[in-house]
């Protein structure tokens, strides 16, 4: 059975001529239906890009991407924004500071034609835990969760089998964070979903991935599955550096 | 159900209804606004100024056009029948001013109604679409941006021959460019942001992210710009009605009230100055106004 | 050990549209030679706290202590030629992000130097060397480099060591970091702190750490305060830290995502409106 994503020798540059800088190298990785695949590494390792190139914010310089055995067209269709959502790091700057969390929501079910928005819009809000008082809000209004919650609905409310997930609790206080987590684990479960998931944080990614993909500037360093990075089976010697840094400071 | 105050009613933190969130934004906003006291000097002379526009007919004690007896009553000085005095034709100047705010209300109406959305869309197409469209449309700008505005409005003038409503569009045109660059340059700052790769990711149009999402935005630094604009779009009407290009008399154009008032400056100096310092106290107050807005409706401080 | 810091109810508190809050509220702690860390979600009142000591808080807010001693100064009263001789050769705080807290249109190098000639009159030459010799001890490997740079042209674990370097070059007693690596990659995180811990133990500074990553804080600190809503909710040695008392801490903990850990939920932290009061 052919996985639901397919990246092939992926490569992604910005700028041209001399003044180029290519973000992702040659990236290769499969992900099945239902699984939570995680890429990690630190900032400038192309991880983030990686996610844009999939969905069509970032352009594909080389290699493919196929969703469901099918590449993806450029510009992307709104099949594919049916399948394919993401959520975003910043809870603060994802959502339009101007517009209502029901204007939030509405919008997708307007442009793709859905006919029943007020039932949809109240079962979004529901499966991220936000009452029926949070719908006519603005985004200042809310913390930090809760925006990251909306983000999370917004994402769902097109029911896509796909979400992308961009460092989405790295802005979230640590208590946030897990509650965050957990309702995305149980989403996953509950709608039978496909997770890409990218995280600088080592713990976050071995919690919520069986596989990952450990990346350091545009390249893939290795692949691994849950079971060996918790028996420390790294082969590689920066996904050693990254376990022993996860375990924090030591001092002399 | 009404032990609910109104106040409490819009400030309420779950709003039930798009209505009632945008109300309370409104009023929050409004209340900010009100906690200025310059802002609401400012305010206060633009609301006097659009009071005595739309009652200038019951405000004004006397004719604006037709004098009294020119043997008798040219040139008074103000006095408690003729407050700011009469001019050379024997016509209240206190009337003439309350008539001619019509026409100032007028010129500031019309220009910010056609220059706005014009520097609006330009704006945000250029910032929003980048490459060539944002050259073309830059450029244009620029073009328009050259002409000192009172040369454009001669130009204009001399092809369309002088009056208010050509003089109003020779203003328009001129003012639109500041509007576009800023709205542009807003663009250019709101585009990378998450909220519009969310939206894109949304399947959204381009036109419906432009006017739904980008506009939004950058109508806040417009409207702030407008008001201050006002100011200068008096000054530029009174000066065209000082040059003869705007108002034709015997219509009460401030500007025009000037011209025709140099003349006796020196022993009649109140048919000059009290046009003046209407168009003084205006400006003030559009220019007060502005500043109030902009603190209050700051898109950077987003609270 | 004598202490260096002493901080009795110090109290900030901020006006708003409902009256006045308290972001800080009755913290009290003493600060010898050692490493101290703050350890607090957002709004917790941990940046204030470091702010109230130094005398940053912003002219809005209102600060006010039972005690705020630093080597036998009384810092309430001080004036501001005191803070003077204070704030920059005996007491010192580095920020989280560099790109906002060094001058953007000045050399790294002149910053540093400044700093330097702000102790005393050293000579030009003389600042030129000892910022170079700071930059090298903070391994920064290419000083000369740095030195002519403007703070854009350098990444971020750069930046915050040429701000280490530019606040420890006037060799302060104390130093106040306010969530200095949160803004660094994990392996410039632990480069950065090598670097704080070697500099801490050499000079014998005191050393306030803040920052929301408690477990970062607890392998590098040797005392913890956990802060929740503008209090003290617990004072421990970090070696105890699992035998947190507060139900609070004892959340944040628990809370966090482990690699070792189980595949279940995540225990997440209720919390209790008592530690509110």
């Amino acid at each position: 059975m052919s996985a639901l994503i397919e990246v092939r020798n992926l490569a992604v540059t910005f700028g041209s001529g001399r003044s180029h800088v290519q973000a992702v190298r040659n990236v290769s990785f499969d992900v099945a239906q239902g699984q939570s695949f995680g890429l990690v590494g630190e900032s400038g390792s192309g991880k983030s890009t990686i996610l844009r190139a999939i969905c069509g914010l970032a352009p594909i310089s080389a290699g493919t991407v196929h969703i469901g055995g099918q590449p993806v067209r450029s510009p992307r269709d709104p099949a594919f924004y049916r399948q394919v959502q993401m959520v975003f790091q910043d809870p603060y700057g994802s959502i339009h500071p101007r517009h209502t969390i029901d204007r939030v929501l509405s919008e997708p079910l307007a442009i793709h034609g859905f006919k029943d928005a007020e039932a949809r819009i109240e079962k979004a809000l529901q499966d991220v835990g936000l009452g029926h008082g949070f719908r006519f809000r603005y985004p200042h209004q809310l913390s930090g969760g809760q925006r990251q919650r909306v983000a999370i609905a917004r994402a769902l409310i097109l029911e896509p089998q796909i979400l992308l997930l961009d460092e989405p609790t790295s802005a979230l206080d640590a208590s946030i964070q897990a509650e965050v987590l957990n309702l995305l684990d149980a989403l996953r479960v509950e709608k039978k979903l496909t997770y890409l998931l990218v995280s600088h944080d080592l713990a976050v990614v071995a919690h919520m991935c069986d596989q990952l993909l450990i990346m350091q500037y545009g390249t893939k360093v290795e692949e691994l599955t849950r079971d060996a990075l918790q028996r420390r089976a790294a082969t590689q010697r920066y996904t050693q550096q990254l376990l022993v840094a996860s375990e924090g400071f030591k001092g002399p | 159900m009404s032990d609910v105050s109104t106040r409490d009613w819009l400030l309420s933190d779950r709003p039930a209804s798009r209505r009632q969130a945008r109300l309370g934004q409104a009023y929050r906003t409004w209340s900010q606004l009100r906690r200025n006291k310059l802002a609401m000097v400012g305010l206060g002379i633009v609301v006097v100024l659009i009071v005595m526009a739309i009652f200038a007919n019951v405000i004004a004690p006397d004719d604006p056009i037709r004098g009294g007896d020119l043997r008798t009553m040219r040139l008074l000085p103000p006095s408690w029948s003729h407050l700011m005095g009469t001019d050379d034709q024997a016509r209240d100047i206190f009337s003439r001013i309350v008539h001619g705010s019509r026409l100032t209300l007028m010129v500031v109406a019309m220009v910010a109604v056609i220059a706005t959305p014009i520097g609006l869309a330009v704006g945000t197409t250029a910032g929003y679409f980048g490459g060539w469209v944002d050259v073309v449309l830059m450029r244009t700008t620029d073009i328009f941006l050259a002409f000192p505005r009172l040369i454009l409005a001669l130009a204009f003038v001399a092809a369309l021959g002088p009056g208010i409503e050509n003089a109003i569009i020779a203003i328009a045109i001129t003012s639109w460019p500041p509007y576009a660059r800023l709205a542009r340059a807003e663009t250019l700052q709101i585009r990378d942001a998450d909220y519009i790769a969310a939206i894109r990711l949304q399947g959204a149009g381009r036109a419906r992210i432009i006017w739904g999402h980008i506009v939004p935005l950058c109508l806040s630094s417009v409207i702030v710009r407008v008001t201050l604009d006002m100011a200068g779009i008096i000054l530029t009407a009174a000066g065209l009605g000082f040059l003869g290009l705007g108002a034709q008399p015997p219509q009460p154009e401030w500007g025009a009230m000037i011209a025709a008032g140099r003349r006796f400056m020196i022993d009649f100096w109140w048919v000059a100055t009290m046009p003046g310092i209407a168009i003084f106290v205006v400006s003030l107050g559009f220019n007060l106004l502005g500043d109030g807005l902009r603190d209050v409706l700051d898109p950077k401080g987003e609270t | 050990m004598t202490d260096l810091l002493q901080v009795a109810g110090l109290n900030v508190s901020f006006p708003s549209r409902d009256g006045p809050v308290r972001v800080v509220r009755d913290v009290t702690f003493n600060l010898g030679r050692e490493r101290l860390g703050i350890v607090g979600e957002s709004g917790s009142g941990k940046s204030q706290t470091g702010r109230a000591i130094l005398g940053l808080t912003p002219g809005s807010g209102t600060m006010t202590a039972d005690r705020l001693t630093f080597d036998g100064i009384d810092l309430r009263q001080a004036s501001v030629k005191t803070w003077r001789t204070l704030r920059g050769p005996r007491m010192s705080m580095i920020m989280q992000d560099p790109k906002y807290s060094l001058n953007p249109v000045m050399k790294v190098g002149l910053q540093i130097v400044e700093a330097y000639r702000r102790r005393g009159d050293a000579t030009r030459a003389d600042g030129r060397d000892r910022a170079i010799a700071m930059l090298e001890a903070v391994q920064i490997r290419d000083p000369e480099r740095v030195f002519r740079a403007y703070p854009h042209e350098l990444s971020g674990g750069m930046g915050q060591r040429a701000m280490i370097a530019m606040m420890l070059i006037a060799e302060p007693d104390l130093l106040i970091a306010d969530e200095v690596t949160s803004a660094l990659d994990v392996t410039v995180q632990l480069d950065v702190l090598r670097i704080l811990d070697d500099l801490v133990r050499d000079r014998g500074m005191g050393l306030i750490f803040i920052s929301h990553d408690l477990r970062l804080v607890s392998s590098f600190c040797d005392r913890v305060l956990v802060m929740y809503a503008g209090r003290v909710v617990e004072e421990i040695a970090a070696s105890d830290l699992h035998h947190a008392q507060h139900p609070y801490t004892q959340g944040l903990l628990n809370c966090l995502p482990q690699i070792d850990g189980a595949r279940g939920p995540l225990q997440t932290l209720t919390r209790d409106t008592a530690w509110l009061a």
